[in-house]
């Protein structure tokens, strides 16, 4: 596969985990896990396993963010640490 | 709070993405058993398209498609198309989930084994999108304000 590409989704992957580690808004931590999980699915679709980067997709950047949005709502928006 | 989105522009595109999201998960579905795909990431999509409606349009509208409350039964439902297939198998003669003696007359036993992957698929993707939706709903219990 064109080497190009795929350095271009590590990057993405390394900036997109760091942010939603370091941001103090916990909706936009959750927003920065699903570019992270959109960009996996990306990744696993490069290299050929098109089925795991399918399940990826839905599940990762689909259902997990609707889920930790609906548990957001049970606590603060904002991380206090 | 979940509350519905009070964006025209959201609600009406959503509205309009939902069914084609549900025909390409049924899509999915139907031909999982020889591309990508099959009967978990089809029951997610389908799932993914209510929460879609949920989050958007309220709990009361979305209701229609799918009610809070049948959210278990359904995805039981699910679990016993599979866990019947497997039964059915045995009831024909072989082991549990062996499709090609599945007692359906007059049909060879290549035929029948997509039949039973095909069955098995649906009972999955029933499965997983009642439990998507199921999970959501306890999550987001008393904190819909429509």
């Amino acid at each position: 596969m064109i080497w190009q590409i795929e350095l271009i989704i590590y990057l993405l992957l390394i900036a997109s985990a760091i942010l939603a580690l370091k941001v103090k808004d916990l909706l936009a931590s959750v927003v920065a896990l699903s570019v992270y999980s959109f960009g996996s699915a990306f990744l696993f679709a490069v290299l050929g396993a098109v089925d795991v980067g399918f399940t990826e997709a839905v599940v990762g950047a689909g259902i997990t963010g609707v889920l930790f949005l609906a548990a957001l709502y049970h606590t603060t928006r904002k991380s206090r640490d | 709070m979940v509350q519905k989105s009070k964006s025209i522009i959201v609600a009406l595109v959503s509205r309009f993405m939902v069914p084609f999201i549900q025909l390409f998960a049924m899509y999915v579905i139907a031909h999982g058993h020889y591309s990508p795909g099959g009967g978990f990431q089809g029951g997610a999509l389908l799932g993914a398209s209510i929460l879609l409606l949920r989050l958007t349009v309220g709990e009361q509208p979305s209701n229609l498609v799918f009610h809070t409350k049948y959210g278990t039964q359904i995805s039981g439902f699910g679990v016993f198309i599979y866990a019947a297939v497997g039964v059915a198998a045995i009831i024909g003669g072989g082991l549990y989930l062996d499709y090609a003696s599945l007692p359906i007359a007059g049909i060879e036993p290549a035929k029948l084994r997509s039949i039973g992957i095909l069955l098995v698929e649906i009972g999955v993707g029933i499965g997983v999108m009642a439990t998507m939706i199921a999970i959501f709903d306890d999550l987001a219990r008393g904190h819909f304000h429509d």
